[in-house]
């Protein structure tokens, strides 16, 4: 069992699991932070982006200001953005038969997988990660097309060039993997094909291994996996919490008895607790608007968003902004809002009782109806004629780069009236403002990341109790900024097994049991003989019939009786030889009473020696030794067949035949 | 007892003694013991006996194989109990063989009766009533009920097993209180019998190698040195202290809580703390017992007014480990010349401080809990290691929110344990607060104050941390010391200010109300102390806490508009109000927040900010506040008329409290006014009474207080009274004759008071004059509603009688309740 890993990202995983004869690619999430090395894409004109001046070599070479823009201090690539992609060199991808996802921010890399690397097999996905999933790659590749940027930059990336930049750009791995975004019609190619699946559903892959996805708790439709055959289990955790939010509670108890663990999804800010920061987002935002700023918070269009507008629904009356309208930007804000209310199984209890009442579950309906919040698909149209300040803004994209927060972020950067609050955990909120500096607006950083964290793992961990743990290294060691907290890293018995990118782990365990079927009229004609108490012995002569990896014992063929030469011969090619088999021995000697019965048999001078094994007994007359142990037994004689035949008749005499 | 009682009573022993009558429920069995406990401490048991036969009866009732409810029996146990109490009472019903047959062995124990533990339990405190003079000892002895109160030390019942042995260390008591008294050389084996058997199931169990059995010794032990003081008590110490010195010696130590107790209270008794052996034993305890369980016995060690110094210092050194580890782990140099200096992290406490987060958290929660004890006693331990205790208490908050640099691998287990722990916080910075009493060097106040800082700051703190992080703030905030020949706030504090009110300011807007509640509490109290100061006024209002504190009377939550209701009134006392200042509108503000106030006093559906807003108003009168001195008659008119329609009994029993300062001022009540309040105009101080009545009148005082005087809330009603008999003493001697008695005025007032009364609402009465008013006042009984008030509002329900009446009713023997039985 081996698995290969093919992102190094912690919670953009995409690992490949070789087990039985099945390869399962669990998850395929697409590290995006990679974006933080390109320049914002404006959606209006903006001449302070347009007017950067070009990145210059030391010497005063300029050839790469074209591709390069420098602003305070830092250098962007002047380019599309492009994203890191999981390895595509360390498997044939072809080869794999299933990909599971385990919520919808861990599939964007799906079209690159299937869309170009010959993978013809079958996709497994809750529907609302589908759904939602589809609305994030969806806006994605709207925010990108929807500013279409003539230049392409690669001159940047050859090798020996890129040693020659400024960091963050010359310690960016892998660039030359980096790819520009998928289009709508590779989106949805990739999409057709995933299956649906609900939780606890037991998909069979190929009669050999099961799998079925848990509740994770994270988000809405998000699953850990459980990959399992008649004797191994394999649990795959990703991005789950146990936190009372908007999704369906963590299933817990289906983890139990795990051979291996897979852990991957944890909070990426584990010393930022949840509620705080949402008290922290709240009062940051009522502080804001009070003083007549606007308040930016870059965000995806599912998720989190859910939970601060349910948030705020309570909050705003109590702060005294219900006047303030929130704007929700994005081109598929409408979609995401919706879709929101109507996966209603996929909810927590709370959220699934307010269906039958009935009610919209989530309370931003309300907002919605009360005008308190309005969407909009982009800042052109509608949005222009009705947008009044002080006001909140969500909209994406968190990393800055591309979506309607770019044009937020020159419009209110000046002034210090305004806070942009960053919640999304994905991107270091330092990076994504470089390309804004100088910068005049507050910006605080709430991070809300409601995934486990490691006192919670390790209560799982106590709880499920799992063989083997795998997880990727940084979670096996402190956070580099904290190095002197061993509490945040993953701390079990025995201790985790750690990967990285591009790194093959075989798997701690051997696969030692292969369940198999008997046929009825063979079992039938077993007869069982009790060799101990409960215990009773029967030997099968039968033919092993192999087939979707099922395995079944099938009567062995009668004797085919004596016809014509040519039938019997063809029967005789499709059907495996019976030999007659020798009997099977079992049970043990009882050494005085095998000396006793030797001596009767006219044996003399026996001595018997005890070894750390067993005996030996020594008949030094006829320089013969019978070593006894506790699974064999040999006489050892020279070459005396006819004494060897009469010992080990008296030998088989103690033991039962079968 | 009366008469009517004497009646009923045959009428209860007969439903109490027979079997077939369902019992009243157990409260009223327990005011039935109540009353006949009074009783017979009142007189005599054998006169009452004598008078009402129909007792002993009941007693004998009981004796007789019937099925009797355990509670009954129970009851009749501890009756009996009551009465024989008195000797000649005990004499009486000895003759009638009636004690053995209760407490002997021809009573309940050992019969099926006995399986209930509330038999059992009534069994012993009838005992424990009856043992109170030496014809009981000698009974005891003869019906051999010592044993089976050994036995029940075991008890599987809580009660009964702790009451076993209370009675035990009574009866030892008892009996050593004839002989040993004035004989202090008494040798034990020249006690009496029942002590001699007591002392010798003593030394037995304490030999014993089952730990509860140990348990019930210490326990009676501590009860008995703990209550009685007498020599004897020296001689029994002689006896079993070596026996209780040689628990020391296994290994676990067994009973380690209760050996605690028993040597304290040991070491507290005047008899016994001169034995240098005694010392010893502690200091060998102290030495055995874990971390855990030796916090408690230094920290009574050193509360100890007498003890050797050696002891102190042993025990103070067991208080301080714990914190000495943390400091250690931190790598912080305990500081000179602090006393921590000498203790090094013994390996046990770490070991302790490491095997969990629960123990590390209960170990640290305690040590910190008993120096705060510790800290404000005379006798606590000079010098006082103020230094190390801010620095240790600094390192774990530091530790709780992960900030703490640990510099071995202890220090990093103790982050993993430490990080994020609500409970190890809470307790940390009460600490830090009782520290606050005493200064420390600057550079740890800085700490202090930056880790205080920290905490109010963090996202990731919990409301309940946040409350105590402000107490905290407030309290060192208090001790700061003023700069040296000025009175306003020394630099740091001011710096401290600046960076804290931001601060405020966000938690301000928490969506967590416990924590917007918290802010205000602190910022009212912080106001209340530095209102005047320059440097405090000029930071507050240079920041937007006071428009938020505002803005916080509309609070959904009524604690958090309540708490804004009391912050709004202090800043606006101390002419702090967001915009007071502003030149254009002098006041224009002002008014608009009495305006606010009288809005929420009238509006407000919760209690709480009604209840806040009268205070503040009290107060605001109190101190001549300018809005109220503009116009004082129409302020307090305002707020009587909201007030006396309040459904809330403390709002209107606040407005009383405000009528009596407005009286008090119109009055000319001396000292009634804040000295540096502004004094009411010097026309009414000299205006005779006549024309102050007037005012009264014109501010309705006297309808909202005669309504009040007949308020369902008894409260009211006393406060009410009180009022109106201080008014007439000041009134009545001032005014001339009758001349307004019987005038139509009177009458109709008098007839309105009759209405209320009654209960009736009533038209109100319209406007009143001062002669009218005192007429009323002349004729009314006040003197004897007040006495009427005085009373309990269910005195008479709770009578005997009434008591009776209703166990009796209970089982329908009154006959009353017959018709709704079918």
């Amino acid at each position: 069992m081996k698995l290969y890993c093919l992102s190094g990202h912690p919670t953009l995983p995409c690992n490949v699991l070789k087990f039985k004869s099945t390869t399962v690619m669990l998850d395929c999430g697409l590290d995006m932070t990679s974006t933080l090395n390109f320049l914002p894409l404006p959606l209006v004109q903006s001449p302070r982006l347009s007017n950067l001046p070009g990145w210059s070599l030391k010497d005063g070479n300029a050839f790469l200001d074209k591709e390069l823009k420098e602003c305070s201090g830092h250098v962007f690539v002047d380019s599309v953005p492009e994203f890191c992609l999981p390895e595509t060199e360390l498997i044939d991808l072809s080869t794999v038969d299933v990909i599971l996802i385990s919520n919808y921010h861990c599939m964007m890399a799906l079209p690159y997988i299937t869309e170009h690397t010959g993978f013809t097999g079958m996709v497994y996905a809750t529907e609302p990660t589908v759904q939602i999933g589809r609305l994030l790659m969806e806006e994605l590749v709207n925010f990108i097309e929807r500013v279409p940027k003539a230049q392409s930059a690669s001159l940047w990336k050859n090798k020996d060039i890129q040693r020659l930049l400024p960091s963050p750009l010359k310690d960016a791995v892998e660039v030359s993997t980096w790819r520009r975004c998928y289009t709508m019609q590779e989106v949805n190619s990739a999409l057709s094909k995933i299956q649906l699946v609900g939780y606890s559903q037991k998909i069979e892959l190929f009669g050999a291994v099961q799998v079925t996805p848990l509740s994770s708790g994270y988000a809405l439709g998000s699953s850990n996996w459980i990959i399992q055959s008649h004797y191994e289990k394999v649990s795959y955790v990703s991005g789950s919490s146990l936190l009372t939010t908007h999704p369906q509670p963590m299933d817990q108890a289906s983890l139990k008895n795990s051979d291996v663990l897979i852990l991957t999804g944890l909070t990426q800010i584990p010393t930022a607790n949840p509620d705080g920061m949402v008290g922290e987002f709240c009062s940051n935002l009522a502080l804001t608007v009070r003083n007549g700023g606007n308040v930016l918070v870059p965000c995806y269009p599912s998720g989190v968003i859910y939970d601060l507008l349910e948030c705020l629904y309570q909050y705003i009356d109590s702060a005294g902004l219900s006047n303030i309208p929130f704007y929700f930007i994005s081109p598929v804000a409408n979609s995401s809002l919706e879709f929101s209310q109507i996966f209603a199984e996929w909810l927590c209890h709370n959220k699934q009782t307010k269906v039958y009442l009935p009610e919209p579950p989530f309370p931003h309906a309300e907002l919605i109806q009360t005008n308190k919040l309005k969407h909009y698909p982009s800042i052109h149209g509608d949005f222009s004629n009705d947008f009044r300040q002080p006001c909140v803004v969500f909209t994406g994209h968190p990393s800055l780069r591309f979506g309607d927060v770019v044009h937020f972020m020159e419009l209110w950067g000046k002034s210090s009236l305004n806070t942009v609050i960053f919640t999304e955990p994905d991107f270091s909120y330092l990076e994504a403002l470089a390309p804004y500096q100088p910068l005049a607006m507050k910006c605080i950083y709430c991070p809300i990341d409601t995934r486990l964290n490691f006192i919670q793992v390790s209560k799982l961990l106590k709880e499920v109790q799992p063989l083997h743990v795998v997880c990727p290294e940084q979670y096996t060691q402190p956070p580099p900024a904290q190095s002197h907290r061993m509490d945040l890293m993953i701390d079990c018995q025995p201790p985790a097994m750690s990967y990285r990118r591009a790194e093959v782990l075989a798997l701690p365990f051997k696969r030692r049991y292969e369940k198999i079927e008997i046929m009825p009229e063979l079992a039938d004609s077993l007869v069982p003989m009790e060799i101990k108490p409960g215990i009773s012995l029967a030997t099968v002569s039968a033919v092993l019939h192999t087939k979707d990896n099922k395995h079944v014992l099938q009567p062995p063929p009668r004797p085919a009786p004596p016809t014509s030469g040519k039938k019997r011969k063809r029967a005789s090619d499709d059907i495996p030889d019976c030999q007659v088999l020798k009997p099977l021995l079992s049970g043990s000697i009882p050494v005085e009473q095998f000396v006793q019965t030797l001596e009767k048999h006219g044996f003399s001078d026996i001595k018997v020696e005890d070894t750390a094994k067993g005996h030996i007994v020594l008949l030094q007359e006829a320089e013969t030794l019978i070593q006894i142990e506790e699974d064999s037994t040999h006489i050892i004689c020279d070459n005396d067949e006819m004494l060897r035949v009469r010992l080990r008749d008296l030998v088989l005499k103690f033991l039962q035949k079968f | 007892m009366d008469p009517e009682c004497s009646r009923l009573l045959p009428a209860l022993c007969t439903v109490l003694a027979d079997p077939r009558q369902p019992v009243a429920d157990d409260t009223c069995l327990e005011k039935l013991l109540d009353w006949f406990k009074t009783i017979s401490e009142a007189g005599s048991s054998l006169l009452l006996l004598q008078e009402n036969p129909c007792l002993v009866e009941l007693l004998f009732q009981v004796l007789r194989p019937q099925d009797l409810s355990a509670r009954v029996l129970s009851f009749s146990l501890r009756l009996a109990g009551i009465f024989a109490a008195q000797e000649d009472c005990f004499q009486y019903l000895q003759q009638g063989e009636l004690l053995p047959g209760l407490f002997g062995e021809a009573g309940p124990v050992g019969q099926a009766a006995w399986t209930a533990p509330t038999v059992r339990s009534g069994w012993i405190q009838g005992l424990r009533s009856l043992v109170q003079h030496p014809s009981a000892l000698h009974f005891l002895a003869d019906c051999g009920a010592l044993d089976t109160v050994f036995s029940l030390q075991g008890d599987s019942s809580l009660f009964v097993a702790s009451a076993a042995g209370q009675l035990l260390a009574h009866i030892l008591g008892l009996s050593m209180r004839g002989p040993a008294e004035g004989l202090p050389s008494l040798q034990a084996p020249d006690w009496p019998a029942c002590a001699q058997k007591i002392v010798g199931h003593l030394e037995e169990s304490l030999r014993s190698t089952a730990p509860p059995q140990v348990t019930q010794a210490l326990n009676v032990l501590t009860t008995t040195f703990g209550h009685c003081h007498s020599p004897w008590t020296r001689v029994l110490w002689e006896r079993l202290g070596p026996l209780v010195a040689c628990l020391l010696e296994e290994d676990p130590l067994p009973a380690a809580h209760s050996l605690v107790d028993l040597l304290l209270s040991v070491a507290r008794s005047p008899v016994l703390s001169s034995d240098c052996g005694l010392w010893e034993t502690l200091a060998q305890t102290l030495r055995h017992l874990s971390p855990t369980q030796a916090g408690p016995l230094a920290l009574g060690i050193l509360k100890l007014q007498d003890c050797p110094q050696a002891l102190r210092a042993q025990a103070f050194g067991v208080l301080l480990q714990p914190l000495a580890c943390v400091l250690k782990a931190a790598d912080q140099a305990p500081g000179p010349p602090g006393l921590l200096e000498g203790i090094t992290g013994d390996s046990v406490t770490v070991d302790t401080l490491l095997s969990s987060k629960s123990a590390c958290a209960g170990l640290l929660c305690r040590t910190l809990a008993h120096l705060e004890l510790l800290q404000p006693l005379p006798q606590r331990p000079s010098p006082w290691p103020q230094a190390p205790l801010l620095g240790a208490a600094v390192t774990i908050l530091r530790f709780c929110n992960g900030s703490a640099a640990p510099a071995s691998d202890v220090g990093g287990r103790l982050c993993a344990l430490l990080a994020g722990c609500v409970r190890v916080q809470r307790a940390a910075l009460d600490f830090l607060g009782t520290l606050s009493q005493e200064t420390g060097p600057q550079e740890l106040v800085t700490q202090v104050f930056s880790v205080l800082l920290e905490h109010l700051r963090s996202p990731d703190s919990s409301a309940t941390v946040l409350k105590k992080a402000f107490q905290a703030t407030l309290r060192w905030l208090l001790s700061s010391p003023k700069t040296p020949g000025c009175c306003d706030l020394d630099p740091h504090t001011q710096l401290f200010l600046r960076e804290l009110l931001p601060v405020v300011q966000k938690r301000l807007c928490s969506p967590c109300w416990e924590v917007r509640d918290s802010g205000l509490e602190f910022l009212t109290q912080v106001t209340r102390h530095w209102g005047g100061q320059a440097g405090f006024r000029h930071v507050l209002l240079t920041s937007e806490v006071p428009e938020l504190a505002e803005q916080l009377l509309r609070d959904p939550e009524s604690y958090v508009r309540a708490s804004a209701v009391t912050a709004m009134g202090q800043l606006s006392s101390q002419g702090l109000h967001a915009t007071a200042a502003s030149p254009e509108h002098p006041g224009g503000q002002q008014k608009s927040l009495l305006v606010e106030l009288l809005r929420i006093l009238s509006e407000d559906s919760e209690g709480f900010p009604r209840r806040a807003v009268m205070q503040v108003f009290t107060q605001w009168l109190r101190d001549g506040h300018a809005d109220v001195t503009e116009d004082t008659e129409r302020f307090v008119a305002r707020v009587l008329q909201a007030a006396s329609r309040d459904l809330d009994w403390e709002v209107r029993a606040q407005g009383l409290e405000l009528a009596l300062v407005f009286l008090a001022q119109t009055l000319g009540q001396p000292g009634s006014h804040c000295p540096y309040a502004v004094a009411p105009p010097q026309a009414t101080l000299r205006s005779p009474p006549a024309q102050a009545l007037q005012a009264l009148c014109r501010v309705r005082l006297f309808e909202f207080a005669f309504r009040a005087l007949f308020d369902c809330d008894r409260p009211v009603a006393q406060k009410s009274c009180d009022l109106l008999l201080f008014l007439r003493a000041r009134t009545v001697p001032h005014s001339g004759p009758q001349e307004a008695g019987g005038s139509p005025d009177v009458v109709s007032v008098e007839a309105a008071l009759q209405r209320w009364r009654a209960g009736e609402q009533g038209p109100p009465l319209g406007d009143l004059e001062p002669e009218t008013v005192l007429a009323v006042l002349r004729s009314m009984d006040l003197e004897g509603l007040r006495g009427a008030l005085a009373e309990s509002s269910d005195h008479v329900e709770e009578s005997p009688q009434s008591l009776l009446q209703d166990v009796l009713a209970a089982v329908g023997v009154l006959g009353e309740n017959q018709a709704d039985c079918y």
